[in-house]
């Protein structure tokens, strides 16, 4: 997992960019990158309960705009913190779609090192780029 | 002056004209003193001359003294469009649609409540959720959650979680009319209905604060409002329409995003300004989902003053009525409404876009409850849990901003490097030295609340008042708070 936090870019909420040597690898970092923003320890984080997403864009940055989203829906919907266990990225006709396994536990306010909670990921500044070492993506989120 | 095409106008009023960048339909005006201009991000401009090039746009673009960087508008910015011809759009209300503040007064002082304040904020902390993903206090099925948005705070006078005077001391009395839940996705029903009387977190608090004598700036407004004992405590709430209302911005900026061009050949800026016309069934589609995120909130914040009120009514064994615990007041910050103003000498009926902005209506106004109409509409300023908020009436020259004035301190250090620069645990213990008693249920969180990561307040209230846009009343002293 690659991804780092950047205080340049919204001073008011929370920005990070994210890498990965696939587009896999990218989605999980910043997956992992918006949870850790929510929860300290995400590593101490059990994988008791599992939950399985299938989503489909016209684009990767909109694919990956939805997933993030999904993390915000189970944290507020169910209280979980989940974890991706497993994701794989397909392109095909003009279609992007996503399949991925994400593993985790309820939110537990004595058990878990809170940080602050999400409203939304952004459209501010928001880009996925191919690298020289892969992918990278730029995120904004709402606090 | 950092940014180039900014003309001062008085000492806290500053114009960029259309000519600053193609496409403005309208001049910016920005209210704010010359520090706080300075203090102002680069992209603030872009954004509200952004703002400015949106259809159907009237009079000016307006930044207020807090604004700071937004998506879409940028925060404390509001906009006026012709229904008819202009348009709606999430970015210009904000993912947190009606987070707004709440006003408390008791008849409680200082004295008596010290001795049992750490009793006060802990059994606040442990009877209201906040923090990430917090369950709130209300169970309700979704078909209840259904009848919650819809009624807004009728709904808690029906079921015992208000008072009447509850109703009439909130803009909108506490229900918006337009607001159908079948506009709702039921991803952002789910999302939203476990969450009624919650706080959330980021800059969301419940703080009791006490108004010292010397700080009453306008003792006959004070007086009106109830403000009439010396060390009078208070209790303020700000938060907003939690999950469920992200999830309705998050849904209809998708939809717009797609509709706006294919559909109705707009082009903006920014994408978070995508907007369709007020108009068409989007528009009206979104309004009506708004306006239920908006009850959703003012419902949000009824429950968790109801259990503040007994949460008080336990500790110090009496009646709520018997503690004097009236509501003030109860404002939004993040809406758009359709409300009749002046132009050019004609009234007509505009679509207000506030973002961190504050209706103010002055004295006389229809909208202004009755008991406060002499005097004008209560209006709610949160601050850092460091430095504290401010009570402001609105006044008649606020008609130059439709009666728009700021919301709160606005940010000026990143909420990483805050992080970087203060230690959860070192601040509440340094605040406790103060005389500030914190519950937080993340101490990170708590360090990117410092007082020194925000404007000071008393800049944006000052420029506010030298602006003619609101008049300070009261300014009120944190003694204990919550936060998520």
């Amino acid at each position: 997992m690659s991804f780092s936090y950047r205080d340049d870019m919204a001073s008011a909420d929370i920005a990070f960019q994210a890498q990965g040597k696939t587009i896999e690898e990218l989605f999980s970092s910043a997956w992992q990158a918006l949870i850790e923003v929510m929860v300290n320890d995400s590593k101490k984080i059990k994988k008791s309960i599992t939950r399985t997403l299938d989503l489909e864009q016209t684009s990767l940055p909109m694919l990956l705009l939805i997933f993030l989203q999904e993390a915000l829906f189970y944290k507020d919907a169910q209280q979980l913190f989940l974890i991706v266990e497993d994701i794989a990225v397909s392109h095909e006709a003009g279609s992007y779609s996503l399949k991925a396994t994400l593993k985790g536990e309820p939110i537990i306010k004595h058990k878990h090192r809170l940080g602050i909670d999400v409203k939304a990921v952004t459209l501010h500044k928001f880009n996925l780029e191919r690298t020289d070492h892969g992918w990278e993506a730029t995120v904004v989120l709402d606090i | 002056m950092k940014i180039q095409g900014i003309k001062k106008i008085s000492n806290v009023l500053w114009e960029i004209s259309p000519s600053f960048k193609g496409g403005m339909k309208v001049p910016v005006r920005i209210y704010a003193s010359e520090k706080l201009i300075n203090q102002m991000e680069k992209e603030v401009f872009e954004q509200i001359t952004n703002v400015a090039c949106l259809p159907g746009i009237v009079d000016y673009a307006f930044c207020l003294p807090d604004g700071h960087t937004g998506y879409g508008f940028p925060i404390g910015g509001a906009a006026a469009f012709d229904p008819q011809t202009g348009i709606i759009s999430p970015g210009g209300i904000g993912f947190d649609i009606n987070c707004g503040m709440r006003l408390l007064r008791t008849s409680l002082t200082y004295d008596e409540v010290k001795p049992k304040l750490i009793k006060l904020v802990d059994t606040l902390f442990a009877r209201i959720p906040s923090g990430v993903g917090g369950a709130g206090a209300l169970t309700v099925t979704q078909d209840e959650f259904c009848d919650v948005i819809e009624q807004g705070m009728e709904w808690c006078l029906k079921n015992g979680y208000a008072e009447r005077k509850d109703l009439e001391r909130t803009e909108e009395r506490g229900c918006m009319s337009g607001a159908k839940a079948a506009k709702v996705s039921h991803k952002a029903i789910e999302r939203g209905y476990k969450q009624v009387g919650s706080l959330g977190s980021g800059n969301h608090f419940l703080e009791i604060q006490v108004l010292r004598p010397e700080n009453v700036h306008n003792r006959k407004a004070a007086e009106v409002f109830g403000l009439n004992i010396p060390n009078q405590i208070v209790v303020m709430v700000h938060c907003g329409s939690r999950g469920f209302g992200h999830q309705v911005a998050q849904d209809y900026l998708f939809q717009f995003l797609q509709a706006m061009q294919k559909d109705y050949h707009i082009k903006t800026n920014d994408k978070q300004l995508a907007c369709v016309p007020f108009m068409s069934r989007d528009g009206q589609d979104y309004f009506s989902a708004m306006q239920c995120a908006v009850n959703m909130a003012f419902v949000n914040r009824q429950i968790i003053i109801h259990k503040v009120r007994e949460v008080f009514s336990d500790i110090f064994k009496k009646r709520p009525s018997d503690l004097g615990m009236e509501q003030i007041y109860d404002v939004t910050h993040n809406t758009a409404k359709l409300e009749v103003h002046t132009v050019k000498g004609k009234k007509k009926e505009l679509l207000l876009h506030r973002k961190g902005a504050t209706r103010a209506l002055g004295p006389g106004m229809e909208g202004v409850p009755f008991e406060y109409r002499e005097i004008g509409q209560p209006v709610i300023i949160g601050g850092s849990m460091e430095t504290g908020s401010y009570l402001l009436v609105g006044t008649a020259q606020g008609s130059k901003t439709f009666y728009t004035t700021a919301h709160g301190s606005g940010r000026v250090m990143g909420r990483h490097q805050a992080k970087k620069q203060f230690n959860g645990r070192e601040l509440l213990q340094k605040l406790k030295a103060k005389g500030i008693y914190i519950r937080c249920a993340s101490y990170s969180g708590l360090a990117e609340e410092a007082g020194a990561a925000y404007k000071n307040i008393d800049d944006v209230v000052k420029a506010a008042e030298q602006a003619g846009l609101s008049t300070r009343v009261a300014r009120l002293i944190p003694i204990g708070n919550i936060k998520g």
